[in-house]
């Protein structure tokens, strides 16, 4: 079988977890994920943490989990605060489960400057 | 009161059929569907599977009167219609907590489907399901980790898992099978996995196989910057060489081991189980050998039994069909399997084939494992039905990318965060699926080839073995 121009080069991508493999998301679709974690109950919690550890098990928190919390634009500003506060860490958000003591959603959403 | 001994057949109906008998909380329950011979009442027969799968015998015995036969004795406690059939009726039986040893499934097994299932007077007979009492199931380890413990070393949240067999299945050599798992993970797959029938042949011995293996999930991991692993399998022709397995994959710091628990045996599965909770490994079960078992509608034993077994006898990760997909697999049965594996209590739900409320105590759970030709299309289907405590695994669907593996398994990461992403944000994501992956595939081109090159691939055959509805 001759080789095929067509065959494109797959390039290895570095990529933090679940949601690694969309494009940035539009604050509309930020505001719909935090939706989301709040109204499966779960707790907003933001970490951040510099690239060069990107695989620590822990990031740093941002403040304390945002118990309770049901206001979504808090946790958005809560979110740009963080970004402010490190423009060089990437900031995550997490939908903590207490129930399970996992975390029912987790996804970066600033990047490191 | 004492009783006489009596030699002779006494009718099995006149000690093991108890209609009036109320089970006991910590009794161990299961209902077989029987068909019997032509002209043997349903008392007798239900009664005969009870002895047969507990105390009884054909004839009276003497040595029956030096203990007390009623604490012992397994019962027949009701006798209901199969919606649908004329001929076949379940048996639900009793069987007192002291008939197990405890956490022992390859007790339980022995006595609930040893000789009775070559019982004459039954023309078939199938164990539909058990329920376990919390008594019984507090001896059992069950998993050695669990679904949540597996998620935090993965580090992997929010989404299904996604994983790949290395295809073709034998007949590569150790470092070119690492070069498939290698192009796999960097393409953005979770797992990798060996094929079951990979144990150590001459073409790619174990060691081999194991220190490539290592050597391409240490190398993902870190041009990837996540969490990657290969289900080793460890499945041997002995116990010994098992364990020697398991240590080398512990040696090379690989995450996760593979046993094929049905081959293999329930002693060796649960032997193997108490290793990995000891050692921090995960474990990865494939069920080979089931259909044998579980797909005759009428003899044998539902995969729902075999599915609940496993979960006692320690797994990390099962193999339950697709539904979607090239093996045979009814959506609502599925289900109700796959929150025996998932839940702490299940309740009776005869339209998911689950005949009892099942407590599954503090017990871990088990990822449930869709695997057998599946590819991008499907994907918003198995994300629906199999929600995120599942690994999904796509063989053909990731190799079989015009552009090779990696790019296979990018296509498949990006399919599977689009239908999370829209889930999250409240989309009916099967029936916006073609949508929703055609949005992603602007971004991937990955995703677009992969779309054009499955677009017609359909299994669909009718399912054999049905649930038994109206």
């Amino acid at each position: 079988m001759p080789f095929k121009s067509t065959v494109g080069d797959y390039q290895t991508v570095a990529t933090l977890e679940t949601f690694g493999f969309l494009p940035p998301m539009t604050q509309d679709e930020i505001y719909d994920q935090i939706a989301y974690i709040i109204a499966q109950g779960w707790s907003p919690v933001i970490e951040h943490t510099h690239p060069s550890r990107s695989m620590a098990t822990y990031w740093s928190y941002w403040k304390l989990p945002f118990f309770g919390e049901k206001d979504l634009s808090a946790i958005v500003s809560e979110l740009e605060s963080c970004h402010r506060a490190y423009p060089d860490h990437h900031v995550r958000l997490v939908g903590y489960d207490a129930y399970t003591q996992s975390q029912g959603s987790c996804f970066v959403v600033f990047e490191a400057r | 009161m004492s009783k006489k001994y009596d030699a002779g057949v006494k009718e099995y109906r006149d000690t093991y059929w108890t209609p009036d008998y109320v089970p006991l909380d910590s009794d161990l329950l299961a209902c077989f569907k029987c068909t019997g011979q032509e002209g043997v009442p349903r008392e007798e027969v239900a009664a005969a599977v009870a002895a047969e799968s507990s105390t009884g015998t054909w004839s009276t015995v003497w040595s029956e009167l030096l203990t007390d036969l009623d604490f012992y004795k397994g019962r027949c406690y009701r006798i209901e219609e199969v919606p649908g059939d004329k001929e076949a009726f379940y048996a639900f039986i009793a069987y007192p907590l002291d008939l197990f040893e405890e956490g022992s499934i390859t007790n339980v097994l022995t006595s609930l489907v040893g000789n009775v299932f070559g019982f004459k007077a039954l023309r078939h007979l199938r164990l539909e399901d058990i329920r376990f009492p919390l008594a019984f199931i507090k001896t059992c380890m069950g998993p050695p980790n669990g679904i949540q413990v597996e998620r935090d070393r993965m580090n992997k949240y929010g989404r299904p898992l996604l994983g790949c067999t290395i295809k073709p299945k034998l007949g590569l050599s150790g470092k070119n099978y690492g070069r498939v798992v290698y192009e796999c993970l960097r393409g953005g797959l979770d797992f990798t996995k060996d094929d079951e029938n990979i144990n150590s042949q001459p073409v790619q011995r174990w060691q081999n196989r194991f220190e490539f293996v290592a050597e391409a999930v240490k190398l993902s991991e870190q041009e990837t910057g996540e969490k990657k692993g290969h289900y080793l399998n460890c499945t041997a022709a002995t116990p010994e060489e098992m364990y020697e397995r398991a240590e080398f994959a512990k040696e090379l710091g690989q995450p996760i081991i593979m046993h094929d628990y049905i081959t293999g045996g329930f002693t060796a599965n649960t032997g193997l189980a108490k290793w990995c909770r000891k050692n921090g490994m995960l474990l990865h079960i494939h069920r080979a050998m089931h259909a044998v078992i579980d797909r005759h509608p009428k003899h044998g034993i539902h995969f729902r039994v075999l599915a609940k077994c496993l979960r006692l006898s320690g797994g990390d990760q099962l193999h339950t069909g697709t539904v979607v997909g090239k093996l045979e697999g009814d959506r609502q049965s599925t289900l109700g399997y796959i929150d025996q594996l998932r839940e702490s209590f299940v309740p009776e739900d005869r339209s998911r084939g689950n005949f009892f409320d099942q407590d599954w105590g503090s017990m871990g759970g088990v990822f449930a494992v869709a695997s057998g030709g599946i590819h991008v299309w499907h994907m918003p289907a198995l994300v629906s039905i199999f929600g995120d405590d599942s690994v999904l695994q796509f063989g053909g669907g990731t190799h079989g990318h015009p552009w090779g593996s990696a790019a296979g398994a990018a296509a498949n990461r990006v399919a599977l965060e689009a239908c999370v992403k829209a889930r999250n944000a409240g989309r009916e994501i099967e029936k916006e699926g073609r949508d929703i992956l055609t949005e992603a595939a602007k971004h991937s081109p990955e995703l677009a080839i992969a779309l054009e090159t499955w677009k017609e691939i359909k299994f669909e055959f009718d399912t054999v073995d049905k649930l038994d509805v109206k």
